[in-house]
């Protein structure tokens, strides 16, 4: 897919994730076998409720732009990060994008304990939709990033969890992107690491990459967006300044 | 589209998650490759005989056959050439039931990478095929070995004919895995019944036995549909490259094999948009039901 990010910025801004009345219902089924499901049939139980993790979500977010999806635990953050990734698919509504997006999602999820932190890189930077020559273009800046060095032959079984978090976040933060998803980046290695993970972050807002965070950490996230989506039950309860955001959180 | 009337300009937007299915698998053919190598790399991981137990299986699979059937029920007597004949037609079942059955569980495996980033989830039960195809080769070096030392002389059409029925497999396997595959992300039933299926595929073509054992019992009209599976025809299209040719051609090919073959990779085909169909249908719940 063509980057968009690298033509010359537009005088108006253009929207990047568009999302229109999103619904997403997820089927909680309590039978898990035939045998169940008879049982319950019979007694007239039922086999499975709904529940709406997301109702009628609708927002734009331009070009450029860094915006913090914001709740408590189970209020649908991480289900609308994942419909923007197109990983889960809408009920309702629809969702589009423009441009390339690459989720800094749980990282490490394609890594293979067997392979050595060089072939770990390759693999991870295709799987997030790089070509092999960007690939190429971009493995010196990797490895550096993740101060793996010398170990990056090794395989990533004998990574400490700190290595390893580290180089997977150097992949995935060096794909290259428009619209960077991002999930609790600050549950990664130790403070100088954090930091300097935040530095790039805030280093690729800058460049002009449309950023969404999704962070339990309310003044770190507050700082890097300068605009926050309030969810609550599925349900946008406010949208505006990101410091008003975390304030009404907070008040709730 | 409610949105429309209140942004006009949507070009170069697209749908997340919503791919053009194999067409994308092609797309993205070096993640491909790259999946590929991983599998064959870490398969025998951590063993001492390493990829030799690629070669174990099949030959401890072959001498058992062969003592069984070949000596204790002498085939060995009643078909020439026997154990080339047991080979070439256990290379292509081993073939078959490896992609099918490890492209079946492949979605399952890969939960971790399915529940968290986008791609094209064909990949999956594409590469396994790939993967069951890179264990073939040696298995038909071996084979092309033994032949050669019994005096293989094969003529070009036969060699065609060797290929078309890689195809059929690799096209059969791969759309038997979509659909299989798809299904087991909800019903892991799924691979159990596959499991019975490669048991039953075994027996299902002339792998042990020849065509004419068969022909003399079944009716007509069935003897037909046994000559439709497309496993059979590949079977036949093997044993007329590899095993036809070591003989003095006293025990006949069944007839019409090419036009067999075509109609294998015809059914083969449909099967392949099938299962790819299916998957499309089921694949907006992957993420949420592994």
């Amino acid at each position: 897919m063509p980057k968009t990010s690298d033509r010359p910025p537009d005088a108006v801004p253009r929207a990047a994730v568009i999302a229109s009345n999103l619904s997403k219902r997820f089927l909680l089924r309590h039978t898990h076998s035939l045998k169940e499901s008879v049982i319950a049939a019979f007694r007239r139980r039922p086999l499975s409720t709904t529940f709406d993790a997301l109702n009628d979500v609708s927002f734009e977010i331009c070009e450029g732009e860094s915006v913090a999806l914001l709740g408590f635990n189970g209020s649908g953050k991480s289900t609308l990060l994942k419909l923007i990734s197109g990983v889960l698919q809408p009920d309702g509504g629809e969702v589009l994008t423009r441009g390339r997006v690459a989720g800094l999602i749980e990282v490490g999820a394609g890594f293979h304990p067997d392979l050595s932190g060089r072939e770990n890189i390759y693999l991870n930077a295709a799987i997030l939709g790089m070509t092999q020559k960007e690939i190429d273009a971009r493995y010196d800046e990797i490895v550096e990033f993740s101060e793996i060095g010398q170990f990056i032959d090794t395989e990533v079984k004998h990574y400490s969890s700190g290595m390893f978090l580290r180089l997977a976040f150097s992949v995935a933060i060096h794909t290259e992107v428009d619209i960077l998803l991002v999930d609790e980046i600050l549950s990664v290695g130790d403070e100088p690491f954090q930091r300097k993970c935040l530095e790039k972050i805030r280093q690729l807002h800058v460049e002009g990459k449309t950023l969404v965070v999704v962070s339990h950490d309310l003044q770190m996230v507050a700082d890097l967006c300068e605009r926050a989506i309030l969810i609550n039950k599925g349900t946008v309860v406010f949208d505006g300044e990101s410091h008003d955001a975390v304030a009404r959180l907070r008040a709730q | 589209m409610t949105h429309t009337a209140s942004s006009p300009d949507l070009e170069g937007f697209v749908r997340p998650g919503k791919g053009a299915g194999l067409v994308d698998v092609f797309n993205r053919r070096y993640l491909l490759s790259l999946l590929v190598r991983k599998e064959v790399q870490v398969r025998y991981r951590g063993s001492a005989l390493g990829w030799l137990w690629s070669y174990v299986k099949p030959v401890t699979q072959f001498l058992v056959f062969f003592i069984a059937l070949g000596v204790f029920l002498q085939l060995n007597n009643s078909i020439p050439n026997y154990p080339i004949y047991l080979f070439s037609g256990l290379v292509v079942i081993n073939l078959f039931s490896e992609a099918f059955s490890n492209g079946t569980k492949s979605l399952v495996d890969n939960a971790p990478l399915i529940k968290k980033i986008y791609l094209p989830r064909e990949l999956f039960p594409v590469s396994s095929t790939l993967v069951a195809l890179v264990n073939f080769i040696p298995q038909v070096i071996v084979l092309g070995a033994v032949c050669l030392l019994v005096g293989w002389t094969p003529s070009a059409v036969q060699l065609v004919g060797v290929l078309l029925g890689i195809v059929i497999l690799v096209v059969l396997a791969t759309g038997l895995s979509m659909l299989f595959g798809s299904i087991n992300v909800s019903f892991r039933d799924a691979q159990n019944f596959v499991e019975l299926i490669v048991l039953v595929a075994t027996w299902a073509s002339p792998v042990l036995y020849r065509w004419t054992m068969v022909a003399e019992i079944l009716p007509d009209w069935l003897m037909v549909l046994y000559q439709i599976n497309p496993l059979t025809a590949a079977v036949e299209l093997l044993h007329a490259g590899f095993w036809y040719p070591t003989t003095d051609g006293s025990a006949p090919l069944p007839p019409h094999l090419l036009t067999f073959g075509v109609i294998a990779l015809v059914i083969s085909l449909a099967m392949l948009a099938f299962g790819q169909f299916i998957f499309r249908k089921l694949e907006r719940r992957f993420a949420q039901d592994l």
